[in-house]
C-alpha cells in the first residue's frame, strides 16, 4: 500500500486562556483506518485538544488539516459535513426526546435532510430504520421509545456513542466513551469500536485512561502533559516511558 | 388521508379528541350554531387567534425562542392589508397584494432580527424584540398621516364580503347568507389552512430538528445542524404567519389600530395562551386560544348573572361584581398554570393509558 497523506493533521496547535497555555504546539499526524489512543493526566488537554480539532474552540495559533483541507476558522457543523463527529466526555444528549428520535435526527442531517418542511418525517422510513439499526448496535433497541432524560446514565452513555455510530464520519472522536457505564457494558462498546476500526475507511481518536482498553485497541499513542505532545508511538513502547509510568501509575490507581 | 392532513400527529388522547372536535364543529357552523353579531365577533376572533397563537408556538415550543415581538408581526400584517384597502381601494387585488407585502416585510423584519441577535443568549435576543417591538409601536402611533395613529385605520373591503351583500335572499336554517357570513368562512378556511401549514411543518424533518436545537443546541451543531439558520428559518416563519393572522384580523375587523394590533397586552395574551394550551404541541393553541377568548368574552356576562344570583349574601356579591372579572380571570390562570404545567394539551397527552 502506497503512503497517503494523513488524513487529520494539527500543526503547532495552541490554545490559550490568559495567561494558561491548554493546548501547546501540538503537532501530529493521523493516518485513514488507524486507531490513536491519547493519553495523559487528568488537566492534560486532552479534552481541549479534542474541541480544537472538532471546532468547539477555536484555535489561538496553529492549523487542523482534514484530507489536505484547513478547518481550522470553520464551524463546528461545517467540519462535521466535512468527516468530523465526535462523542463527549459529559454526555450532551436530546433529553425531552426519545431514544430513537435522538439517533434518527443524527441519520436526517448526515442525509441532509434538515431543512426539509413540506413532507412527513414519519415518512423517511429509511432514515428511522437506519435510527434502529444503530439502536440495534449498541444494544439499546430496547428503549427506542424512552424518553432520554428518564434513561438511566449507562444507557445514556450508550446512546452517546450511538448518536457518533450512526453519524458515521471519517474521523470519530471518543472522549472516554466507557466512563461511568457498568463493567457488563464496556465490552458492548470496545467491541463496537473495535468494529469501526477494522473498517479502513474510519479515522479513530480515543481518550481513555483505562490502560488495557488501550493496549488493547491503539495503534498508536500519544501523550499530552501540561498541553504539550511529550510522547508518540507505538502503545508497548510509549506505556513504557517513565513520563507515562509517573503519570498513570501516579493519577489513576487501577491503570497499568 | 386524515393522516396525512394532521400530518400524523393525531391527537393521542380521547378526552382531547374530543374537545378538538367540539371546537372544530362550533367554528365550522358558528353562524348557525351560536346566531348573532357578538358570537360571530368571537368566533371569527378565535380562528384568528388560533392561528396567531399556533405561530408563536412554532417559536417558543418548537424553536425554544423567547420573543415579544410577535404582536408586531400580527400589526405588519394588518396595517399591510389596512392600508392597501385603505389607499387602492376596496378590491380583492389590494387585499392580496396588502397581505402579501405584510407578509413579506415582516419576514424580512424576522431575518433581520434573527440574524442579528439569535447569536447571542436567549435573554438578550428576548430583550432585542422587546425593543424593536416597542419601538416599531410607537412608530406606528407617530406616523398619523399613514397609519391613522392611535385612531387607525377605517376602510372598506370588497363589496362581496359586506354585511349588506346577500348571496341568496332565503334565509337557511333562520340565518342570513351575507357578505358577513361570506367573510367569516373566508376566515375560518384560511386559518384552518394556515393551521394545517404549521402543523405540516413542525412534523416535519425541520420541526424534528427545532426541537433537537432547543434541547441541545451544542449538540445540534455537533451533528452537523447550523443552528442560527434553524432559528432564524424559524423565526422568519411564524413571523410570516403571524403577518398572514394579521391580514385575517384586518380584513374581518375593516379596522386597524394599534390596540387591536401591536398592544403589549395582546403579547402577553398569545403568552398565556400558548402556556394554558401546552408549549411544544399546536393542538394547545387550539384549545388555549378558545377557552382565553371565551373566558375574555363571557367571563363578564357570567359573572354579571352570579351576582344577580347572589345579591341577597352580601361579601360573594361583590366579589362576583363583572366588574372584578379581570380578578377571576387571573384566578383561572394560576390554577390552570398550577395543575396543568405542561398545558391542557400536555395534561390530556400525559393522561392517556
Amino acid at each position: 500500500m502506497t503512503k497517503e497523506h494523513p488524513i487529520l493533521e494539527t500543526e503547532g496547535l495552541t490554545i490559550r486562556f490568559g495567561g494558561h497555555v491548554a493546548v501547546d504546539q501540538v503537532s501530529c499526524a493521523f493516518d485513514r483506518g488507524t486507531l490513536t489512543a491519547i493519553v495523559g493526566p487528568n488537566g492534560a488537554g486532552k479534552t481541549t485538544y479534542f474541541n480544537l480539532i472538532s471546532g468547539q474552540l477555536r484555535a489561538s495559533g496553529g492549523t487542523v488539516i482534514l484530507n489536505g483541507e484547513e478547518i481550522t476558522r470553520m464551524s463546528v457543523p461545517e467540519r462535521t459535513k466535512r468527516g468530523i463527529g465526535r462523542a463527549f466526555q459529559l454526555t450532551s444528549l436530546f433529553p425531552t426526546l426519545n431514544v430513537r428520535e435522538n439517533v434518527r435526527l443524527v441519520a436526517q442531517a448526515k442525509a441532509s435532510k434538515g431543512f426539509d418542511m413540506l413532507s412527513m418525517a414519519s415518512r423517511h422510513v429509511h432514515l428511522i430504520e437506519r435510527a434502529e439499526h444503530v439502536l440495534n448496535e449498541v444494544r439499546l433497541i430496547d428503549q427506542a421509545d424512552s424518553v432520554v432524560s428518564a434513561l438511566p446514565h449507562g444507557d445514556q452513555r450508550k446512546l452517546e456513542v450511538a448518536l457518533l455510530i450512526a453519524l458515521g464520519p471519517q474521523v470519530l472522536m471518543f472522549d472516554e466513551p466507557t466512563a461511568g457505564m457498568s463493567v457488563d457494558e464496556v465490552p458492548v462498546i470496545l467491541e463496537l469500536i473495535r468494529k469501526l476500526k477494522n473498517d479502513m475507511d474510519r479515522t479513530i481518536l480515543l481518550v481513555e485512561h483505562k490502560m488495557d482498553v488501550i493496549r488493547s485497541l491503539a495503534d498508536r499513542i500519544i501523550v499530552l502533559h501540561n498541553g504539550a505532545l511529550v510522547a508518540d508511538g507505538d502503545p508497548a513502547e510509549v506505556i513504557a516511558l517513565p513520563v507515562v509510568q509517573e503519570a498513570y501509575l501516579g493519577k489513576t490507581p487501577e491503570a497499568a | 388521508m386524515l393522516t396525512r392532513l394532521l400530518s400524523g400527529d393525531m391527537p393521542r388522547s380521547g378526552l382531547l379528541t374530543v374537545l378538538l372536535l367540539g371546537i372544530l364543529v362550533s367554528l365550522a357552523f358558528a353562524p348557525f350554531l351560536f346566531p348573532g353579531t357578538k358570537s360571530l365577533e368571537t368566533a371569527a376572533k378565535i380562528c384568528i387567534f388560533i392561528v396567531l397563537v399556533a405561530s408563536y408556538d412554532l417559536l417558543l415550543g418548537y424553536a425554544g425562542i423567547v420573543s415579544f415581538a410577535h404582536t408586531m408581526f400580527f400589526g405588519i400584517g394588518a396595517y399591510g392589508t389596512a392600508l392597501a384597502l385603505s389607499t387602492t381601494g376596496p378590491t380583492y387585488s389590494s387585499m392580496i397584494w396588502g397581505t402579501a407585502a405584510g407578509a413579506i416585510v415582516a419576514g424580512i423584519f424576522a431575518l433581520a432580527i434573527g440574524l442579528f441577535s439569535l447569536r447571542v443568549k436567549a435573554i438578550f435576543f428576548a430583550m432585542v424584540t422587546l425593543a424593536v417591538a416597542s419601538a416599531f409601536a410607537v412608530l406606528m402611533s407617530q406616523l398619523s398621516w399613514l397609519t391613522g395613529g392611535e385612531d387607525g385605520l377605517n376602510y372598506g373591503v370588497p363589496r362581496e364580503f359586506k354585511p349588506a351583500f346577500k348571496l341568496i335572499d332565503e334565509k337557511i336554517l333562520d340565518v342570513r347568507i351575507n357578505g358577513k357570513l361570506l367573510l367569516y368562512y373566508f376566515v375560518f378556511f384560511a386559518s384552518a389552512a394556515l393551521f394545517l401549514i404549521m402543523l405540516r411543518i413542525v412534523n416535519s424533518p425541520f420541526g424534528r430538528t427545532l426541537k433537537a436545537v432547543r434541547d441541545n443546541a451544542f449538540r445540534a451543531e455537533a451533528i452537523g445542524y447550523k443552528v442560527v439558520w434553524y432559528r432564524t428559518t424559524a423565526t422568519v416563519l411564524s413571523a410570516v404567519m403571524a403577518a398572514l393572522a394579521g391580514s385575517l384580523l384586518a380584513i374581518w375587523l375593516r379596522y386597524t389600530g394599534p390596540a387591536t394590533t401591536l398592544s403589549m397586552e395582546i403579547m402577553i395574551d398569545i403568552l398565556l395562551m400558548v402556556v394554558i394550551g401546552g408549549m411544544g404541541t399546536l393542538y394547545g393553541a387550539v384549545v388555549g386560544a378558545t377557552i382565553f377568548i371565551l373566558a375574555q368574552t363571557y367571563l363578564q356576562n357570567l359573572m354579571g348573572l352570579a351576582e344577580t344570583a347572589t345579591s341577597s349574601i352580601p361579601i360573594v356579591s361583590t366579589l362576583v361584581a363583572p366588574e372584578r372579572w379581570l380578578l377571576w380571570l387571573g384566578v383561572l390562570f394560576i390554577l390552570s398554570v398550577y395543575f396543568f404545567p405542561s398545558g391542557i394539551v400536555g395534561r390530556l397527552r400525559e393522561g392517556r393509558a
